[in-house]
């Protein structure tokens, strides 16, 4: 379903400031796969998930979503593939706009923009059952303005938005990085069953190794631009957060004290 | 009571370029507010709408479509301010005050179309020899002829329209873009149209209220944008100021701008009448734009201080 092949990407090149962010990146992600992906700081996954968003272009690689390649296309163009949530709250709402508003505007992902009514009676529906999914009472609140929301209902919310029209790919980059942890557990339950539900490609990065374990059926870790540990499977079902850091000191080849501060 | 008969008698005409510039700061609440842009192209685009409709009107061509040109003049002018700033980088303001520059010398093109050096700084066109739809001569007349009955239908169709679009889905994703720009690319819009579009809107409508305010005065001139940005943001802020706690339908919202165009123009009379000279408005308007630009932030810092300082400082 997604195909990232030898992808280079640095910023700032020539500055003191140059940083080189994705260093020769493979992957490869079979349909229905459930990605986590950690590593440290630095180690290029918000990269990653941007170059396949499409945020900037890539120096050279190729970038594939099902057949088309993407490599070329404007961020505006590949959205409609692609489901996003970002680890700012305020990112992927429009505060300003009503839950309704915004529900109306991720329906039409994709679509073009037209003349036509900007929401209709038969979606205010459909959106109302959605909500009730997210179990937040968001539902008896449609009109109001996402800026008077909470920062995990808005998490909520961006998620659902990311998943009313069937993306072939959902990036979800530390999207409960930002919340508390109760409200964190129920977003990362709201989004396991969207998921499942909906059997989609999924790329989670997380902080949080017991949820890389706990959640999706592969895990990569990256480390320096580049992809160091990939488990899927039993293998992966199996792992404990000690054999994880062990891992990570084997590929990066420093110390587990600074892993647990780094992998927390 | 000398003073209160002569203020009095100059409501009509306040009330009536207050109208106009109704029009003109509807045009700036679109890229100001709901695009979040300052764009500057308006004092240039003012006068462009002026000169095509009169140039047109001296030459024969029918008022409707004179209107209508002018209209089209401004929405080229937005997509030229909008072009330069989504396809060659350049920073909304910074693009906004090159088109408006641009303007100066296209204005006096425009303005001396047909004559023999090709260019003139004022066009005058008499209410007695062509078929003017608003004229400063009739605002007090109880006829027909009256600019109110021409001014106040606009306003409405202006906003009816502007209500139903930004309801569709094409401006829906323009406010999208306009309040996170991050979501609306998120959500499969392109933003850089967006802008240009929105730029195009409003530039079309402050060249409609050029259109008109050149009708209502009987001439174009070349200095007839001077600051006009700073006359619509006070318009808006006015509105606002007035009407935010009680206007939250967006037909209302766009409607306060009118009002607070009228409101500016009445005060502008009551200074005026109090001896202010005109030669010191365009000083006492930035005024009053900066404080009322200020106001909210002070009260920003001090609700602030509040928190922190607790009941006892309250």
């Amino acid at each position: 379903m997604l195909k990232i092949e030898n992808v280079y990407k640095t910023f700032n090149p020539g500055t003191i400031n140059e940083k080189r962010a994705l260093n020769g990146l493979n992957l490869e992600l079979k349909e229905g796969e459930f990605v986590t992906v950690i590593g440290g700081n630095g180690a290029g996954k918000s990269t990653m998930l941007n170059a396949v968003a499409g945020v900037w272009g890539v120096d050279s690689g190729r970038i594939l979503i099902g057949d088309v390649d993407v490599t070329h296309l404007p961020e505006y163009k590949r959205a409609q593939y692609i489901g996003r949530v970002f680890q700012d709250p305020m990112m992927g709402t429009a505060a300003t706009m009503q839950i309704e508003e915004n529900l109306a505007l991720a329906a039409r992902r994709g679509k073009a923009r037209t003349l036509r009514s900007g929401i209709t009676k038969a979606e205010r529906e459909e959106y109302r059952e959605q909500l009730k999914i997210l179990d937040l009472g968001l539902e008896e609140r449609m009109t109001a303005k996402v800026g008077l929301l909470s920062g995990g209902q808005r998490q909520a919310l961006t998620l659902l938005m990311a998943t009313l029209r069937k993306p072939k790919l959902l990036l979800l980059d530390e999207h409960t990085a930002a919340l508390d942890p109760k409200t964190a557990a129920k977003v990362l339950e709201a989004t396991e069953k969207i998921v499942q539900k909906n059997q989609l490609t999924t790329m989670m990065i997380t902080h949080n190794m017991r949820d890389a374990i706990a959640h999706g059926n592969r895990l990569i870790m990256m480390y320096d631009g580049h992809i160091v540990v990939d488990v899927s499977g039993e293998e992966k079902k199996n792992l404990t957060v000690e054999q994880l850091l062990s891992l990570f000191s084997q590929a990066s080849g420093s110390s587990e004290v600074d892993d647990k501060l780094v992998l927390g | 009571m000398d003073f209160i008969g002569a203020l009095l008698s100059s409501m009509p005409g306040a009330i009536a370029q207050g109208l106009i510039w109704g029009v003109m700061a509807i045009g700036v609440y679109i890229t100001y507010r709901v695009l979040d842009v300052a764009d500057l192209t308006v004092d240039g685009s003012l006068c462009t709408g002026g000169a095509v409709c009169v140039i047109l009107t001296l030459n024969g061509v029918p008022m409707p479509a004179a209107i209508l040109a002018a209209f089209a003049a401004g929405l080229l002018a937005g997509m030229v301010t909008g072009l330069l700033h989504t396809s060659c980088g350049i920073p909304a303001i910074l693009a906004g005050i090159l088109t408006q520059l641009a303007l100066y010398s296209i204005n006096l093109h425009i303005m001396g179309w047909g004559t023999d050096n090709g260019s003139k700084s004022n066009l005058p066109v008499s209410v007695d020899k062509y078929d003017l739809w608003v004229s400063s001569r009739h605002v007090r007349a109880l006829t027909a002829e009256n600019p109110f009955l021409i001014l106040i239908p606009v306003l409405i169709i202006v906003i009816a329209l502007l209500y139903w679009f930004f309801g569709t889905e094409t401006g829906c994703a323009l406010r999208a873009t306009g309040a996170n720009g991050n979501m609306a690319r998120a959500q499969g819009i392109n933003t850089n149209f967006a802008k240009v579009l929105g730029l195009m809107i409003s530039n079309g409508l402050v060249a409609l209220a050029g259109a008109f305010l050149s009708q209502y005065q009987g001439f174009s001139d070349i200095n007839m944008g001077r600051g006009a940005i700073v006359i619509g943001l006070a318009a808006v802020i006015i509105g606002e100021v007035m009407f935010s706690k009680v206007f939250r339908n967006f037909a209302l919202k766009l409607l306060a701008c009118a009002i607070g165009a009228v409101m500016y123009y009445i005060v502008i009379q009551f200074v005026l009448k109090l001896g202010l000279s005109t030669d010191d408005l365009k000083l006492l308007t930035a005024l009053v734009v900066a404080m009322f630009l200020a106001i909210p932030y002070w009260q920003g810092i001090r609700a602030q201080k509040t928190v922190k300082g607790g009941k006892g400082h309250a």
